[in-house]
């Protein structure tokens, strides 16, 4: 039995400035331009020096496991929204996998293609939030508003399809919340259009710029072992040429069906890392316009697995599934007992994972070069502290 | 690799972890005893499992499950390793020392179970802050804040 | 009667940054929104150029706040210490032909070692708030502005040598058209230079946003925070009307007022090419910032000098 928490009672631990060794301790964070969220990291300083980064997390840390345990397996999908608040489409598929394979429902293919569009749109409008802000750490902003120029696109697609425009709530177990609305295949396709030639300019105008390459060029190597061993995913392994993407690897949903390359780097450096997603984005749209010719083929309307039950209830057992996310193997496991709420929810979030290799990257580099090694994790805090 | 290969490899090179084995919901899964966990996962690290993905509890009242999940690049599977801790004394084998990556996963366990895993370098509380009271994953914690919605809702 | 005119132009100087801090100001937001793909202010006033009438009184009526682990002597008069020495360059400046407000004969020597007093406010304002990015901040800030003193300085000593005087009277009066394609090095030295004096982007370390939050001014608000503003706008005014005048020229191009229009002119598009030079570069890092200055800076600055003078024997 534990106690409840006094919580008007926080002892205070004072943090020394300098620490016995001369080294100047400073607080990045919680609330920090460029900590892309609330996180504490600890540093330890020698002169610019990184001696030590620790990454305090958990500022942001609301239960969401905890909470769903006292949900209905339909009033989750909403919470999940709330993990990755940049790619809510993700937390929501992930977790709609992981009922579907415990509760056994077939999701009508339809619904499949739509997930597909949804989800590479999302990676899409999710790396230029990684993208932009890698130039706004370095001090580039002008670079941050032409990658939010093209994430508005994709929201105001979002904000079409479910009227939402962060939190969509759309995939649901089962299918999606609703079908396309008209015009909206035309929009998505003006997107993909014109999607690859921006990422181009950003290309040129970012990753060609001399002072972005000095600064982020050899910064935070991630050796690919270091990135195996510690299980990073996503762009964080693939800019170390760790060529590992769950969509080719482990394909799931309609993936098989669709011809796309994965980006690798090779130097694993914040460069790198930031480049991969560039590509990655404009892979996206060869996905998102193959996805739009295939979903021709089905019946309008068919988005729902048929006789859903209006409360779900799986039987006992377990259940992992998991999906690429813009950050990584985005995995949920659930565990039933025969009820209406799920007995636990489990989320291995890419973004947490991600993170946990900051003391390794940012240390002996200086201050400066830890707010990029930072970016170029592209932690999402709503993932990591959930 | 598909699970039947896994399976066959698998008891080919480990005979005695081979009648352990079984396949749920397109995993391998690995039912292994706490006090032979770590070994277990030095075995299946040397089998090809070079990654962890994610290690968690569940709370079944008596003891708590643990649950890792492996991936093998090369094999292109996965595999959860489930282990049982009895409530009165939750303490297991950490496997930092086979994956770095368990670090932080382990820290959020001990946290949110108060599962103690032995040999951890640095286990600490990583989402709640220090002076936290409690482990709210644990079914039987209690808060004023937590609420348990009605039946019907 | 010295004192009284000091008295004036000092007030003149104010004006003149205050002014200008507060058109620069509107400049920049509409610099900045047109290249960050948006339209900057348009709501207040003709192209939202009354803005800074609304934003200079929100920043007179906020609260100023001083934080209670500061050195609050230090902390609350620092921002002078910053300010008061660009508005003091600004007396220097040879506006007419013939007339500048300080008519000094170690004028250019004056209009580049008053400003970088400068520094020792920004190391007061870091090290009276009490705060460790302040403290980071400041120290970035006086490595950068001392070490980029000396490219600054022989950039200008080439002009110096050109004219034979240090009195900028002297050297408006002596300059010919052909300099500017003989500086054109010196002056570009000048103006990589005066960004980094100004703590502008890219050079804008001392105050990384990214970084160090605001740096030596991060625990600054209300007013005092608008002085550090002022000073960064004055400096950035009165190195553009120093490098018009000497190294472009200034009214020399025409006769009477329309040489003044000129001046006025080429100083404005020297300050565009500042904002334009922020709102597009990332910024440097500390070392690369240093090896750029004297690896780069100050061997060019230096070779400049040299065809300077090569030059002046046959003047």
């Amino acid at each position: 039995m534990t106690e409840p928490r006094d919580t008007a009672v926080a002892p205070e631990t004072p943090v020394p400035v300098v620490d016995d060794n001369g080294h100047l301790i400073v607080n990045i964070g919680p609330s920090h331009p460029s900590t892309h969220g609330v996180c504490r990291v600890l540093v330890e300083l020698d002169g610019e020096i990184v001696v030590k980064a620790e990454p305090i997390i958990g500022h942001l840390h609301r239960g969401i496991e905890k909470m769903a345990e006292n949900r209905t397996y339909l009033q989750v999908v909403p919470l999940t929204d709330r993990l990755d608040y940049v790619g809510s489409m993700y937390a929501n598929w992930a977790y709609c996998r992981a009922v579907e394979r415990l509760a056994g429902i077939r999701v009508p293919e339809r619904a499949e293609y739509i997930r597909v569009i949804v989800c590479e749109l999302q990676r899409i409008a999710s790396h230029m939030m990684a993208i932009g802000p890698a130039g706004a750490d370095t001090g580039a902003t002008s670079a941050f508003m032409y990658t939010f120029w093209q994430r508005e696109m994709v929201v105001d697609l979002f904000e079409a399809l479910c009227g939402a425009r962060l939190t969509y709530n759309y995939v649901r177990p089962g299918g999606v919340a609703s079908d396309l609305p008209d015009g909206w295949i035309e929009r998505c396709r003006a997107f993909i259009a014109q999607h690859p030639a921006a990422m181009l300019e950003i290309d040129r105008f970012l990753f060609g710029n001399v002072i972005f390459r000095a600064r982020t060029k050899g910064i935070g190597v991630l050796d690919a072992a270091d990135a195996v061993a510690w299980g990073a995913t996503g762009p964080v392994a693939r800019g170390s040429g760790m060529s590992w993407d769950l969509r080719r690897d482990d394909p799931y949903s309609v993936y098989p069906r669709f011809d796309f390359d994965v980006p690798v780097g090779s130097r694993g450096d914040a460069y790198d890392r930031a480049r991969v997603r560039v590509y990655e984005a404009v892979e996206s749209c060869r996905i998102i316009g193959q996805a739009l010719d295939g979903l021709a083929e089905f019946k309008p309307g068919d988005i729902m697995a048929e006789a859903m039950p209006r409360l779900l209830a799986p039987p006992p057992g377990d259940a992992y599934d998991h999906i690429e996310s813009a950050r990584g193997s985005l995995g949920v496991y659930l565990v039933s007992d025969g009820s209406v709420r799920p007995y636990r929810m489990k989320v291995r979030s890419p973004a947490f994972c991600n993170l946990a290799l900051l003391p390794l990257l940012a240390e002996g580099h200086t201050l400066s070069d830890l707010v990029v090694i930072l970016g170029s994790l592209d932690p999402v805090f709503g993932e990591v502290d959930r | 690799m598909n699970l039947n290969e896994l399976r066959e490899h698998l008891c080919a090179t480990y005979p005695d972890l081979c009648p352990l084995f079984s396949v749920e919901f397109g995993d391998g899964v690995m039912q292994v005893a706490s006090s032979g966990l770590h070994s277990a996962a030095a075995d299946m690290k040397a089998l090809g499992f070079d990654m962890l993905g994610m290690v968690t509890a569940v709370d079944f009242g008596e003891d708590f499950e643990l649950i890792y999940r492996l991936r093998s690049r090369e094999m292109r599977v996965g595999m959860i390793v489930r282990t049982r801790v009895p409530r009165g004394n939750p303490s297991v084998a950490s496997v930092t020392d086979l994956w770095p990556a368990a670090n932080w996963h382990e820290r959020e366990v001990y946290d949110l179970f108060g599962i103690t895993f032995e040999g951890h370098p640095d286990l600490r509380r990583i989402l709640l802050p220090d002076d936290w009271v409690g482990h709210p994953l644990r079914k039987d914690y209690e808060d004023p804040g937590v609420i348990r919605r009605p039946d019907y809702l | 009667m010295t004192f009284v005119w000091g008295l004036l132009w000092g007030l003149g100087a104010v004006m003149l940054i205050a002014g200008g801090a507060v058109i620069g100001v509107w400049w920049e937001r509409k610099v900045a929104g047109r290249i960050q793909l948006r339209l900057g202010p348009q709501q207040i006033g003709p192209a939202g150029s009354l803005q800074m009438l609304a934003d200079v009184p929100k920043l007179l009526f906020k609260e100023d706040i001083v934080p209670d682990g500061a050195d609050k002597p230090v902390f609350r008069y620092a921002p002078l210490a910053v300010f008061a020495p660009i508005a003091m360059a600004a007396a220097v400046i040879p506006f007419w032909a013939g007339w500048a407000p300080f008519d000094s004969t170690v004028g250019v020597l004056f209009f580049l070692a008053v400003p970088a007093i400068g520094v020792i406010g920004i190391l007061l304002s870091a090290w009276g708030s009490h705060n460790t990015l302040s403290t980071i901040g400041g120290l970035r800030a006086a490595a950068q502005m001392i070490s980029y003193e000396v490219p600054r300085s022989l950039s200008v000593l080439s002009i110096v040598v050109l004219a034979g005087s240090m009195r900028p009277v002297e050297i408006m009066d002596a300059w010919r058209w052909w300099w500017v394609p003989l500086t054109l090095v010196g002056f570009v030295i000048y103006f990589t230079a005066s960004i980094a004096e100004m703590n502008r982007g890219p050079f804008d370390l001392p105050e990384a946003e990214s970084e160090l939050v605001a740096g030596y001014f991060a625990d600054y608000s209300g007013f005092r925070w608008a002085i550090f503003m002022m000073g960064e706008y004055g400096a950035m005014i009165v190195a553009s009307l120093f490098g018009a005048a000497v190294f472009l020229g200034g009214f020399r191009w025409l006769p009477g007022i329309a040489g003044f229009v000129v001046f006025i002119a080429l100083a404005t598009l020297v300050i565009t090419a500042v904002m334009w030079i922020k709102w597009t570069f990332p910024r440097f890092r500390q070392d690369h910032l240093m090896t750029f200055c004297w690896t780069v800076l100050t061997p060019l600055a230096l070779l400049q000098l040299v065809v300077a003078g090569v030059v002046s024997l046959w003047l």
